[in-house]
């Protein structure tokens, strides 16, 4: 957030500059960007496409290199996938899981982020922050014994806590930035005007956070979708998120290239199409930090 | 502040007071306490752990062995070396390739030009797609007998890899997935950088007759240091502890030959595949002193360069 709102008059500025500059380029530059940018597409939507291209194709087509681009399509895969290995089951647990654990820290991450920020609590700040260092395999082994231990395993309460682990991190870590670069004068003037310290946080701080808050919880709702290593231990059969039930595809002998890709393509299409409409927020919640230094 | 508000005293006022007079540890306290729990008590145990001899089931009785499973872990080349030289070499080359690729393709997108809306999505795609189905994915076009990669390979005349099943190209295949997931991620980053930076600098460059590669090497890449540092530092943290694709393409211990086994997938099969805790908490909490250090280092450094 806090790169976008400080940068932009720059950038408009190099803007121009940049417009003024580019009639002096040589063409030969011109085509040799065009063509790299081009590559540059190429290289990271390819692959994705073939998936899709894959998923669309019966087994017999996938082994046979003659009908690499020219096929017949079906649909069959996504019926297979969705109806008969029971992917709504699936994508309904993925979304509630990460749904509430996004919500659920941004509760307790947002709050927490403004006191830092605001009484520069860099030691508490780190505290929280080492969740994102810690690798997450040395905190399964205890979860799991604990919750094993309250018969929690392959609940919902668990998965949630686990992936609030990922979550809360990340909110803080983003909010922080975002507190340090909104204005401290309006709280100030909130305040004179009669509004409490906590008054002011919640009628005037918050309601001018929601990008920020966007941000955060975008991120969040993404890296929790995402998430495969403790939903691979901590969920149970009623509870088996996306990412795991994929992975169960491929247990077995042979591999359903064609339901797998379809499978593929059903757990990151959502994810694709919130990042298409939420791209600003990604990008400034990914790049958070990147220019303090 | 307080005394506007106490002019009739009642419960709720005094509650308020209270509550904005200690508004900031009661707003830190359940983030605070919602970490220690999770992770600080799990954290402790597995350190009890590392010094036990526990396993089958944490539940069964198990003694202090004191040092011996770090004696017995460091001294194993077998496994635990190897498994350190895989996570380095994985981490370190596509790390090193994402930030050389990553600061190309931000060159590229620096300067406006037509569709740039367009290729930013297109780059951003890969690092929203969940890791299991990229997974997956790069397994179906790397797969020897059907893949594509190998039918291109086969257009151009060279014969067919083994790619992932293969025992020494895994890890490399497995670096270029990596690569392709993340360099979006370095973008990103640096193009946040580059566009902070103020013009001037590289325009008194142009102006006493630099050109554009002395100006990149002098002018913007030392200007853009912190953001190339909190990069690597963010990028590596994330890379050492790479788990999903590797696991979704190579299953557990990292394939038969434990080819791609690096730190966190040894310690994850350990504890859950073995259900050797006291060995896994020991693999772990050298693991975590390793990201430590690597961190320390890193921020340590940035810090005396700033001085």
């Amino acid at each position: 957030m806090t790169t976008t709102l400080s940068a932009r008059p720059v950038a408009e500025t190099s803007r121009s500059i940049a417009t003024a500059r580019r009639r002096r380029k040589p063409r030969a530059y011109k085509i040799f960007r065009v063509v790299a940018l081009a590559l540059t597409v190429l290289l990271f939507v390819a692959p994705l496409v073939w998936m899709f291209v894959a998923s669309l194709k019966t087994n017999v087509d996938i082994y046979d290199a003659s009908k690499t681009l020219f096929f017949t399509p079906t649909f069959d895969n996504y019926d297979n996938v969705l109806s008969r290995n029971n992917y709504f089951g699936f994508i309904f647990n993925s979304f509630w899981v990460a749904l509430l654990s996004t919500l659920f820290s941004l509760l307790i991450g947002v709050p927490a982020a403004y006191a830092m920020s605001r009484f520069a609590m860099h030691r508490s700040a780190l505290v929280v922050l080492m969740a994102r260092i810690i690798p997450g395999v040395s905190l399964l082994v205890p979860w799991y014994f604990i919750f094993a231990n309250m018969r929690l395993v392959g609940g919902f309460g668990v998965l949630i806590l686990s992936h609030m682990f990922v979550a809360l991190p990340l909110i803080v870590y983003i909010m922080i930035s975002y507190f340090d670069s909104t204005p401290l004068e309006l709280e100030e003037q909130a305040q004179v005007d009669g509004l409490t310290h906590i008054g002011a946080f919640l009628r005037i701080t918050l309601p001018l956070s929601v990008p920020g808050l966007a941000t955060a919880g975008i991120l969040s709702f993404i890296f929790s979708w995402n998430n495969f290593m403790f939903a691979l231990v901590l969920s149970g059969a009623n509870t088996k998120t996306l990412p795991v039930a994929i992975f169960n595809f491929v247990s077995y002998a042979s591999i359903d290239w064609g339901s797998l890709m379809a499978a593929a393509v059903v757990v990151t299409v959502p994810i694709m199409v919130i990042a298409l409409f939420t791209q600003k927020y990604i990008v400034s919640g990914l790049t958070a930090g990147a220019t303090k230094g | 502040m307080t005394t506007m508000v106490t002019t009739k005293p009642s419960r709720w006022k005094n509650y308020s007071t209270w509550a904005n007079r200690h508004r900031k540890w009661l707003f830190a306290a359940p983030a605070m306490i919602f970490v220690g729990l999770l992770i600080a008590v799990p954290l402790g145990w597995t350190l009890y752990l590392s010094v036990t001899d526990s396993e089958g089931s944490v539940r069964a009785a198990s003694n202090l062995v004191g040092f011996s499973n770090y004696f017995e872990v460091l001294t194993d080349t077998e496994r635990f070396w190897p498994a350190v030289m895989r996570t380095f070499v994985f981490t370190g080359g596509a790390l090193a390739i994402e930030l050389i690729l990553g600061m190309c393709i931000a060159l590229l997108l620096w300067r406006p030009f037509r569709g740039e809306k367009w290729v930013r999505v297109a780059i951003l795609l890969p690092l929203v797609a969940t890791p299991v189905a990229v997974g997956m994915m790069w397994r179906l076009i790397f797969d020897p007998n059907i893949g594509f990669a190998n039918q291109v390979l086969n257009w151009v005349g060279i014969p067919a890899q083994p790619w992932l099943s293969g025992q020494y190209t895994a890890l490399p295949t497995l670096m270029f997935v990596d690569i392709w997931q993340w360099t979006p991620m370095v973008v990103l980053m640096l193009l946040a950088g580059l566009t902070s930076l103020s013009d001037e600098p590289d325009e008194a460059a142009r102006i006493d007759g630099a050109n554009s590669w002395q100006r990149f090497w002098f002018v913007t890449l030392p200007l853009l240091r912190a953001t190339v540092i909190v990069t690597i530092v963010l990028r590596g943290i994330d890379a050492l502890k790479t788990f999903d694709i590797l696991y979704a393409t190579k299953g557990k211990g990292g394939g038969s030959f434990h080819e791609v086994e690096t730190l966190n997938i040894y310690a994850f099969g350990l504890s859950f595949d073995y259900n050797d805790y006291g060995i896994a908490s020991t693999v772990l909490i050298l693991f975590f002193l390793l990201i430590i250090t690597i961190m320390w280092v890193l921020t340590y450094r940035r810090k005396a360069n700033r001085s």
